[in-house]
């Protein structure tokens, strides 16, 4: 595959490409290839640069040196210029329209590229529902976008890339919200078009997909491209440890076993009329409990329960043995609980604010001095936690928004460690964080829950449950339907529970 | 609640329209006469500026903008044709003076797209600044005398009606031929809209630049064309008040912004952008219209028109949030867990 792919003639090349922001440097003379039918994967940790990279590539931005051709001719920092030499991008954050329906944010790529003049809707709309139907997902076209799920949003963005009939079609982490069977489609998709001749640009923190669809790989480590080949001259470790400078063990983490204790919370057939039913938790100190479930399986609509956000209509909750009411977030708040949430973008930060106030903002109590905040002790606090989540920024004055998806992620995990509740919530913890900090969050959790906080994870991710649990529910349609002591359940066995009767 | 009607109220559009129903009713009910042709055409005709003014905020809306110099272009252009025409002295078809003050406006939005589209500046600091700007220019240089002695053809032009009748109080009440100015602006901006890509452009921005940019759209030049566009109409809207007046006032219009933009919101247009509709616009400026003129009417004193006013936009786009919230409860509790 490989051999015949270098035959053929190259769609994409970028040559010795430089930049930097500001002082940062973020790539250096980084060259990469594309083929006609060629998978290629660009992998490294996160703020390595690969969207940085994409985004020069798709002309958004402009490098500082270097060149990018695409199809023979070459490109400057112009979109729209790329995109009809046949470029289509999905980007790590969508970028779709919330304001429009499902498929005019699918026919716009293609009706901006046509240089469409009036607005075609009947035929943008067939090749809406068209594409759809071809990746075999079922989202009523003339939904707005704001009203949809993440996943639906992800399966949109997808959608529109394909819907453009481009002849290079990256995609910045496209699978970070799917199911597994939606990524086995989007894999099939892939491949079918491969066959004809697109070339791919895939960027996956996901390790086994990267293997399942790729045929070559790029490695960026901070921003110098470090190996590059067949995909055959890669396993998964030699790729983890090309990635990260180092090996990362993939398995369950070693923990000292948790004394038993009373937990902290308890709720008792918790249920909540159309999302979940009957639940019984225990959280306690000392203790990682997961709840895995698919996406509408109610996990998501438990753990915001727990944290006050939406309330139970029946059932109990009950802290410290004594039964509580959460009229809202800040009652859980104030009694220790902390809640990272699924969406970081729109529920998590203040993109444009700089770090330091998206890591203190809520323990600005911590540093009070006679009742006026002491600035300078907030910023060496926040640098702190910048070291001690490793998050990748010169300083903690830039905003959030010039930083790398996964180290967005972190600053969202700092500012709720910062407030060192008794029991922390985390909802998909490590979504878009790469195989090694998601190691360290890993390690990092369990050093939290041995320190004495309970901490509970809602995740659809299995192997990361049990790499990161003491005990593992399993949530399908509303009901806990399976528990398990994470030492002695497998992966397969696990996906198995997750998935029966689900997706009807 | 019954569903329809709460469907209904579930838009700001929907719930401006039940107020109009109400308030005519009511209205209807304590004086009669009030249910008649006549109201209506007075209505029309007292709502033909603020709705023209109107259908260029929508625009500027809907690209995630606002433009409060709408008004300080409309006087200007408005007073600068009037200039321009009695300082030429020549014959000009009505239609000529339409254009001229339209193209004034344009480039008067042209000077406030290049500095939104262009320079990217925020576009309420641009607008504000230039509000004052085009208006300190427009008293500083063109003059502050009314000008009383209009062309004929204004006059000409303002005495030819569409339809004429008497009302209850014996009034002669009319809707003259610059009603169609509103008509004509109203189908140009619906068709642009909903039927060329340059419209959906516009909600593209509205919904996210950054994304419009990621896709190919020219983001400066669809802003800067947004606001010609804008000024134009404003320009066209300054014209229509002076075939109404019969004389061209330089203070006049300026001080309808906020007028302008409550409209536009209650017709359904999102201040955050993405949103607005030319009948949702049209409703929102016959509403406001309604209450100042008939409230005016009926000897309520005129301060409580704004606090009508006032509450109804509370309300209007108050109302759909709660219901969108209700209706998803609802939803909710139908649904069953079991398969
Ligand atoms: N606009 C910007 N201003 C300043 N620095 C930036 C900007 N955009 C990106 N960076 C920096 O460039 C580096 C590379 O970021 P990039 O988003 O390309 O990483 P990435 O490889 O895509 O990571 P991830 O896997 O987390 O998505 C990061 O350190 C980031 O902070
Ligand atoms: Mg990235």
């Amino acid at each position: 595959m490989t051999l015949e792919a270098e035959d053929k003639p190259a769609v994409l090349e970028m040559r010795t490409i430089r930049k930097a922001y500001g002082p940062v440097r973020v790539l250096a003379d980084v060259s990469l290839s594309l083929a006609e039918g060629e998978v290629r994967c660009l992998a490294g940790e996160n703020g390595s640069g690969k969207s940085t990279l994409i985004k020069i590539l798709s002309g958004v931005v402009g490098a500082d040196a270097g060149t990018v051709t695409i199809a023979g001719r070459p490109q400057g920092n112009d979109a729209k210029a790329a995109i009809s030499a046949g470029l289509s991008v999905i980007y790590q954050d969508f970028s779709l329209f919330p304001n429009l329906t499902v498929w005019e944010n699918i026919g716009f790529l293609a009706a901006v590229t046509a240089g469409d003049t009036l607005h075609r809707r009947s035929a943008r709309r067939a090749l809406a529902t068209e594409t759809l139907k071809r990746m075999r997902v079922e989202i009523d076209p003339d939904t707005p976008v704001e009203r949809l799920p993440v996943a639906s949003k992800q399966l949109v963005a997808i959608a529109r890339a394909l819907a453009n009939n481009a002849r290079i079609i990256v995609m910045d982490e496209p699978t970070t919200a799917l199911t597994r069977s939606e990524v086995a489609r989007l894999l099939e998709i892939v491949g079918a078009l491969r066959d004809e001749g697109v070339a791919f640009l895939f960027v996956s923190h996901k390790i086994e997909e990267v293997f399942a669809i790729c045929d070559t790989i790029t490695v960026l480590r901070d921003g110098r491209v470090v190996v590059e080949g067949p995909i055959q001259e890669f396993d998964a470790a030699s790729l983890v440890e090309a990635m990260t400078g180092r090996s990362i063990d993939s398995r369950r983490l070693p923990r000292i076993q948790a004394e038993p204790t009373a937990p902290f919370l308890s709720a008792r057939k918790l249920g909540r009329r159309g999302e979940y039913t009957d639940v019984d938790i225990d959280l306690r100190p000392g203790e990682i409990v997961s709840v895995v479930g698919l996406l509408g399986s109610g996990r998501t609509e438990l753990a915001l329960t727990l944290f006050g956000t939406l309330t139970a209509d029946e059932g109990r909750i009950e802290i410290g043995g004594l039964p509580v009411v959460f009229a809202s977030e800040s009652d859980a708040i104030d009694h220790g609980i902390a809640y990272v949430p699924e969406d970081r973008l729109t529920e998590g930060l203040f993109l444009n604010q700089t770090i330091r106030d998206n890591i203190v903002v809520s323990s600005l109590e911590k540093n009070l001095r006679a009742g006026f905040i002491d600035a300078r002790a907030l910023a060496q606090r926040a640098r702190d936690a910048v070291k001690a989540l490793r998050i990748k920024t010169p300083d903690v004055s830039p905003s959030v928004a010039t930083l790398s998806g996964g180290n967005q992620q972190r600053v969202v995990l700092a500012r709720w460690m910062e407030r060192d509740p008794k029991l922390m919530i985390l909802n998909g913890p490590t979504v878009g964080v790469d195989v090694g900090s998601k190691r360290e969050i890993h390690e990092l959790l369990v050093a939290l829950s041995r320190s004495g906080k309970a901490v509970m994870v809602v995740t659809d991710d299995i192997s990361e449950a049990i790499a990161l649990s003491d005990t593992i529910l399993v949530m399908v349609r509303g009901k806990i339907t399976g528990r398990f002591d994470a030492n002695d359940v497998d992966e397969d066995q696990l996906y198995n529970e997750v998935i029966k009767e689900g997706r009807a | 609640m019954s569903k329809p009607l709460s469907r209904v109220l579930a838009t700001p559009q929907g719930v401006v329209l039940i107020t109009v129903l109400v308030f005519a009713l009511v209205l209807s009910i304590i004086n009669p006469a009030f249910f008649s042709v006549a109201t209506l055409i007075d209505l029309l005709r007292n709502s033909l500026v603020t709705g023209i003014f109107a259908l260029g905020v929508m625009m500027v809306l809907a690209s995630g903008g606002i433009d409060v110099s709408c008004t300080a272009i409309g006087a200007f252009a408005m007073y600068a044709t009037m200039k321009i025409v009695l300082g030429v002295d020549i014959d000009l078809p009505i239609f000529a003076f339409f254009a001229l003050s339209a193209l004034i406006g344009a480039m008067l939005g042209l000077f406030n797209g290049l500095l939104i589209g262009i320079l990217g500046l925020p576009t309420l600091i641009v607008t504000l600044g230039t509000l004052s700007l085009y208006r300190g220019v427009l008293l500083t240089f063109l003059g502050t005398t009314y000008i009383t002695a209009v062309p004929r053809e204004i006059i000409a032009f303002s005495r030819k009606v569409l339809v004429r009748m008497e009302n209850a109080a014996g009034q002669m009440v009319s809707l003259p031929y610059s009603f169609l100015v509103l008509v004509g602006v109203a189908a140009v901006v619906a068709i642009l809209i909903n039927f060329t890509l340059f419209g959906r452009k516009i909600y593209a921005i509205g919904g996210s630049e950054e994304a419009a940019e990621r896709i190919g759209i020219r983001i400066k030049r669809v802003k800067v064309m947004i606001y010609v566009l804008a000024g134009a109409i404003a320009g066209l809207a300054g014209m229509t008040h002076v075939t109404l007046s019969r004389m061209a006032n330089p203070f006049d219009l300026v001080g309808m912004e906020l007028n302008v933009i409550a409209a536009v919101v209650l017709g359904g247009a999102r201040i955050t952008g993405g949103y607005g509709t030319v009948t949702g616009t049209l409703l929102g400026v016959f509403v406001i219209t309604m209450i100042n003129t008939t409230l005016l009417m009926a000897g309520v004193p005129s301060y409580w028109q704004k606090v009508v006013i006032g509450g109804l936009i509370i309300v209007g786009t108050g109302l759909p949030i709660v219901i969108e919230r209700l209706s998803r409860h609802r939803e909710r509790i139908s649904r069953s867990l079991s398969a």
